[in-house]
């Protein structure tokens, strides 16, 4: 009997046909979504309402992967949440199966094939490759040593026009209580090799919008990185009587989505030269600040956009001296949720809450402006769901795969319809046909005196 | 190409005090496949990891070639790493996703084809070049990886457990061609395991570490007659070296009901110590024909010409052989004992490896 261990388990899960290999699972549990190129074998599947991707993979990877996701989402890091890992899985025949890492599928994420694509505008590359930045950096502060940073290892969710991005593939991973600087750079390498690897295959796939280039693309991410993580460690120096920098660093970081938790400043012997260089910092200052008044859970720039408005809703109804969280409580009532629940039940699935909320505000805006005077909520709501959301693909479960007929729609690593079938001669895999399995723990002593001699 | 060496190389992680790498001392030659091998947390990673650059060095040095790295940044090492992880760009020809990263520094492309090519003739890639990496299995997909290190022409290859996602069958198979490989490209080669069977089938050298510490660099034979000490003897070998501790007494050192004969000289180094630790290699022993190990056989594997016979000192009640130690004999017989029985087995007197109890050094 398969075993499994996880620390929330979905009893729905236990049914499933545990004892046949992933590749062989009848299609009924089976979903086809878009993904990321994996070495393993990766199926997503679906039980009642929820999607899980399953993945194959040898006992101590699996275990070490659910460990580090769990400490990642401890963390509040952006990664998948782990399930649970399927041990002790036989076949009809006795013969053992690789255990099963399952994670939930991140709903409304958008793999990066689906997003590089012709027609893509700069500004929306310049997001996402920020938002892949972002990732990097908060996963180094925390320790993380990705070890296998690529666009296939990453997931990306709309965040009030920009993306957040999300880890996937925790496998390589390692948790330290600090990262080197040599282990940051090795990651930086990787990310290099492996994302220009990516954006070359899109390349010769047809798939990548001209006006972009790989090599700039990579360099681009690179300096991004340096110049954020600048910010977020680096020391800076500054006469006595410039104090004011303290704050300006302070505001800097939290314009970026980040809190200060601990800074070190010192001063010299004379006290005329301050050194200020930030220790602990925390990713999610809107997020955060939204969730405790809200009770919303969002991406930082949706957060930040709710926030606003959230203020703006203070000021137009003259509560300024009144308690924060009583009228956060009103403009969520009165505000936030009326547009939500104006969403139709067959459109929920097209975007995120927080994502229709921005969109609306937005909407809204452009609306007032045309009109000459503001365009009430409520109208604006209405307006927006018909003209525009109602025209938008679903993307709380996207199915859309851009990169043509999949040989298998379950495995993109199997690559295309279109490819040549033939398997050509390999002199070395003809060689391990000879192989006795057993061979790989017995140690050939009289073969190695054989050749010594 | 170049030579490699640890000077006093040592690393100790934030917040511990026991250091993960121990003065480090190694010299690993031009050319050479040195293959670093142990239990999990005996430091080899961290070892390999230092020569790459991934891992601060808090004190010693690591020099390539002439040229100390012990600060430079990973990229400025000319290394290559092979790691277990790898992706195959499903729209990219084999060559291109072999080929890609010289594409990426630039390399002029009749330069990268030819690298490419000789890499694939190495691999047995050839046939595979133009076409997409549809179908490839698991094996193909690595030796892809390591085609991406060998177009870059590094003066040093690190490979960090590359065979651990590989099936066992492919795992033999591909050990030998890798070693195969190596020394046909005649470059210097770290290479991480925690396996002694793929560490003693493939390397020059084995550099067998515990706790941070290195125990024993040596040719594989070498490390296999002459282990330095108990913990040596017992990780290196399948099935592994019967270690017995027995009283000292007059001639040799007593193991059940039978005295090992051991040579004067070696019972004097160690003057102070009235219990030794025995080392026999399963194949050291032989059916005597007079006295002898007593042995009670439990189980009888037999294997072509040899027999593997499992059991326990005789002599003992059943009580206490359930919690004694397990002795493992390869003989070779036409005949071999049966379960239950009790066989009498002699030792070849120069196989016998005795070591100190009190430090576990050798003292043969």
């Amino acid at each position: 009997m398969p075993r499994f261990v996880s620390a929330r388990p979905d009893a729905s899960l236990i049914p499933l046909p545990w004892n046949t290999p992933l590749e062989e699972w009848p299609v009924s549990n089976l979903v086809a979504l878009p993904r990321g190129i994996s070495r393993h074998v990766v199926r997503f599947i679906k039980v009642g309402k929820n999607v899980y991707a399953a993945k194959e993979v040898i006992e101590h990877l699996a275990v070490h992967e659910y460990r580090l996701l769990h400490d990642l989402n401890r963390l509040y890091t952006p990664a998948v949440e782990p399930v649970g890992v399927v041990t002790e899985r036989y076949d009809v025949d006795g013969n053992a199966l690789d255990p099963v890492l399952i994670t939930k599928h991140l709903q409304f994420s958008l793999p990066y094939r689906s997003l590089f694509t012709r027609g893509v505008r700069q500004d929306t590359v310049a997001r996402l490759l920020d938002a892949m930045v972002v990732l990097l950096a908060r996963l180094h502060l925390v320790g993380f040593l990705w070890g296998d940073v690529s666009l296939s290892n990453t997931l990306f969710r709309r965040d009030a026009g920009a993306f957040a991005a999300y880890l996937v593939d925790a496998e390589t991973g390692e948790l330290h209580d600090e990262l080197t600087a040599g282990q940051r750079e090795h990651d930086l390498t990787i990310a290099r090799t492996n994302l220009f690897g990516e954006f070359s295959d899109l390349e010769a796939g047809g798939l990548l919008d001209e006006s972009l280039d790989p090599l700039q693309l990579v360099d681009s991410i690179e300096s991004r990185y340096r110049a954020l993580w600048s910010e977020l460690t680096g020391k800076e120096r500054f006469d006595g009587s410039e104090m004011h920098r303290i704050e300006s660093r302070v505001r800097r970081l939290n314009a970026l989505g980040f809190d200060v938790a601990e800074l070190d400043i010192a001063t010299d012997m004379g006290g005329s030269t301050i050194t200020i260089q930030p220790k602990v910092v925390d990713a999610g200052h809107h997020s955060r600040r939204l969730l405790r008044l809200t009770g919303l859970d969002t991406e930082e720039n949706q957060a930040r956009r709710l926030l606003n408005d959230l203020d703006a809703f203070r000021a137009r109804t003259d509560q300024q001296g009144a308690d924060e969280a009583i009228v956060a409580h009103q403009w969520l009532t009165e505000v936030f949720e009326p547009v939500v629940s104006a969403i139709p039940e067959d459109l929920r699935g097209r975007l995120e809450p927080a994502e229709v909320f921005h969109e609306v505000l937005e909407y809204r805006w452009f609306a007032s402006e045309e009109a000459g005077h503001e365009v009430p909520l409520e109208e604006a709501t209405r307006h927006y769901i018909d003209e525009i959301l109602r025209t938008k693909p679903d993307e709380a479960l996207t199915s859309v795969d851009v990169m043509g007929p999949l040989a298998n729609p379950y495995d993109p690593s199997m690559g295309y319809v279109d490819d040549d079938d033939t398997v050509p001669y390999d002199p070395w895999e003809a060689d391990a046909e000879a192989v006795d399995p057993a061979d790989a723990s017995y140690f050939d002593i009289d073969a190695l005196r054989a050749r010594g001699r | 190409m170049a030579t490699v060496s640890f000077n006093d190389a040592t690393r100790t992680y934030p917040g511990t005090e026991r250091p993960a790498v121990d003065k480090l001392n190694l010299e690993i030659g031009d050319g050479e496949f040195v293959v670093l091998v142990g239990p999990s947390g005996c430091g080899k990673s961290t070892s390999l990891r230092m020569l790459a650059g991934l891992e601060e060095v808090n004190a010693g040095t690591i020099t390539i070639g002439d040229r100390d790295v012990t600060h430079l940044p990973p990229k400025d090492r000319d290394i290559a790493m092979v790691f277990q992880n790898y992706a195959l760009y499903p729209h990219m020809s084999v060559a291109d996703n072999m080929g890609f990263a010289l594409k990426m520094a630039n390399t002029p492309k009749a330069e990268r084809q030819k690298r490419v090519q000789e890499a694939a003739a190495l691999l047995g890639l050839e046939e595979f070049l133009n076409r997409k990496p549809k179908a490839l299995s698991g094996g193909q997909r690595q030796r892809v990886a390591m085609g991406r290190a060998i177009v870059r022409q590094p003066q040093v290859f690190l490979m960090d457990e590359p065979l651990s996602n590989l099936d066992a069958k492919l795992r033999v198979s591909t050990r030998t061609q890798i070693a195969a490989l190596q020394s046909r490209l005649g470059v210097t080669t770290v290479y991480v395991t925690h396996d002694q069977v793929e560490a003693m089938t493939m390397g020059d050298r084995v550099a067998v570490m515990k706790d941070g510490v290195l125990q024993q660099v040596d040719s594989p034979l070498a490390l296999y007659d002459t282990p330095k000490n108990v913990f040596v003897a017992g990780f290196i070998g399948s099935p592994a070296m019967n270690l017995v501790d027995g009283k000292v007494s007059e001639g040799g050192i007593a193991v059940g009901d039978f005295v090992v004969p051991v040579p004067r000289e070696v019972l004097a180094k160690a003057p102070g110590e009235d219990t030794l630790t025995i080392g026999i290699r399963p194949e050291a022993f032989e059916v005597a024909d007079g006295a002898g190990v007593g042995l009670d056989v439990a189980v009888v594997e037999e294997l072509g010409a040899d027999s593997y016979v499992y059991g326990t000192l005789a002599g003992l009640d059943e009580d206490e052989r359930l919690t004694a130690q397990q002795i493992v004999g390869r003989i070779s017989t036409r005949t071999p004992p049966r379960r239950g029985e009790t066989v009498r087995l002699s030792i070849k007197p120069d196989t016998i490896h005795v070591f100190s109890k009190e430090n576990g050094d050798r003292l043969t």
